[in-house]
């Protein structure tokens, strides 16, 4: 899963840095992703995971790090 | 109509800030108007008239010396101002954003004994969140704040600071540090006198001429806790954005109102001269009123809506929320200007004219600049995005 997530970052979270070098708990968005890429990482991660994330997790906690993201994603897929 | 028919029942031995800030407008910014437009010269009285009753600090909480007031009674005397002068109305409408910030974000012991300060000088507050080579956006800087032993510096290269040189103190956006992405910005207090500004040209505008916006070069430094914990994208979203929304459409909503009141009288005095036939005018005037009434409740409703959220970072942050703030600026821009539009139509060429009781050539221009102050086209263009994954209501 975290593979997939750190694809999704390189193709669309535009970040100052390379994906590969982000540690898990790394702040996405002083890494350099806008709220516009934010938004474009959340969108392919709702297509690659094939889910739809809830109205409560649509907020900027959610994407701030790799760690955040793969509990959100793993809280759509239980769900 | 009177501004003050909607203003919150009032705690008992409170100022009563709605009816101070209208008084004000009406005695002071109203007789100066013209002269403060013609000259683009700086509202000095309304600031000094607002300043003598504290009422530029009306936002913060009397444990802080302030007067305790809510937003909607700032944004109702907005309305006043607006009415009567809308460059007088921006200054203090801009003013009062940035004392929303501080009040809500600055709480460093710095920043709260700073609150403490500025509440007993009633320090005037600009801000400098646009820079050159940013292309608009005020969510990316050029400029870095440079921290070293405590004590920050700073040079950005500001294309407009409304009443910069008339500022106590400047709210200015800058990347955290040299090594930051453009979008990971904080916001800083400069103030003197480690704050200089060389100014870049003139203002010379089509409204809102009293504003004093020239540009700047701004060199500040000063103590590190001078810059606000809170990265500046949560400040812009839960507060920054939509109280200036929230305060812009008010002084907006007056100027639709000064308009209306011109074209309510102009269709009165026309129905003197014949009574018992409705003047033709006077059905645009019930149209315009329609509209008027569409105006005034979606800031009203607004500011409510501000109200019942607020203090909740994480209700203020919502997308929903986001999108709804957005919109109320590009409806009440495009409003401002229908409203006043449609009055000149009902009082013809004596609308048209520059003198004379029904002139609204003051009030066109100055509503021409809302749709532009932050542009519409970029407000749509966020909101845009932010509908691609917004779930409804």
């Amino acid at each position: 899963m975290d593979q997939e997530i750190r694809q999704v970052l390189a193709e669309h979270g535009r970040l100052a840095v390379d994906v590969s070098s982000l540690d898990e708990n790394t702040d996405l968005f002083a890494a350099g992703m806008t709220s516009h890429a934010s938004v474009n990482v959340m969108l392919a991660l709702e297509d690659a995971f094939d889910i739809e994330f809830a109205e409560s997790m649509l907020k900027k906690s959610t994407f701030e790090s790799i760690a955040s993201i793969r509990a959100g994603v793993l809280e759509m897929t239980d769900a | 109509m009177t501004a003050t028919t909607t203003a919150p029942p009032l705690e008992s031995g409170s100022v009563d800030v709605v009816r101070l800030m209208t008084d004000i407008a009406e005695k002071v910014s109203g007789p100066a108007a013209d002269e403060v437009d013609r000259l683009g010269r700086f509202p000095s009285e309304t600031i000094d008239a607002l300043r003598a009753d504290g009422l530029l600090w009306a936002l913060v909480p009397r444990e802080f010396g302030g007067l305790g007031a809510t937003l909607s009674e700032v944004s109702e005397g907005l309305v006043a101002l607006g009415r009567q002068c809308a460059s007088s109305a921006m200054v203090v409408a801009m003013h009062h954003i940035q004392v929303a910030c501080l009040v809500r974000h600055g709480t460093n012991d710095l920043l709260r004994s700073y609150l403490a300060e500025a509440v007993e000088h009633q320090y005037l507050l600009a801000s400098a969140t646009t820079e050159v080579g940013t292309g608009g956006d005020v969510r990316s800087s050029v400029c870095a704040v440079d921290v070293e032993g405590g004590t920050f510096r700073l040079e950005k290269q500001a294309p407009v600071i409304s009443y910069g040189n008339f500022a106590d103190g400047i709210l200015v956006t800058a990347r955290r540090s040299e090594d930051s992405p453009e979008n990971d910005q904080v916001i800083v207090l400069c103030r003197p006198p480690d704050l200089e500004l060389e100014q870049v040209g003139e203002w010379n505008a089509l409204g809102f001429r009293g504003t004093c916006s020239p540009g700047f070069v701004l060199r500040a430094s000063g103590d590190a806790d001078a810059v606000l914990d809170q990265p500046y994208g949560d400040i812009s979203t839960q507060t920054m954005l939509p109280i200036a929304h929230i305060l812009w459409g008010s002084l907006w909503l007056g100027i639709a109102t000064a308009a209306l009141d011109r074209a309510r009288r102009f269709v009165q005095a026309e129905a003197r001269k014949r009574p018992g036939t409705t003047p033709a005018a006077a059905l645009r005037l019930a149209d315009v009123s329609a509209l008027h009434q569409q105006f005034s409740d979606l800031v009203r409703g607004s500011v409510r809506r501000y109200e019942e959220i607020e203090g909740d970072g994480e209700r203020l942050s919502a997308i929903g929320f986001a999108i709804g703030m957005n919109s109320l600026k590009v409806s009440a821009s495009t409003l401002v200007v229908d409203v006043v539009r449609q009055c000149m139509v009902i009082c013809g060429l004596s609308a048209y004219r520059l003198d004379g009781p029904y002139s609204l050539g003051r009030h066109l221009r100055d509503s021409m600049g809302a749709a532009l102050m932050v542009n519409n086209d970029r407000i749509m263009g966020n909101n845009a995005q932010l509908l691609l994954v917004h779930r409804g209501e």
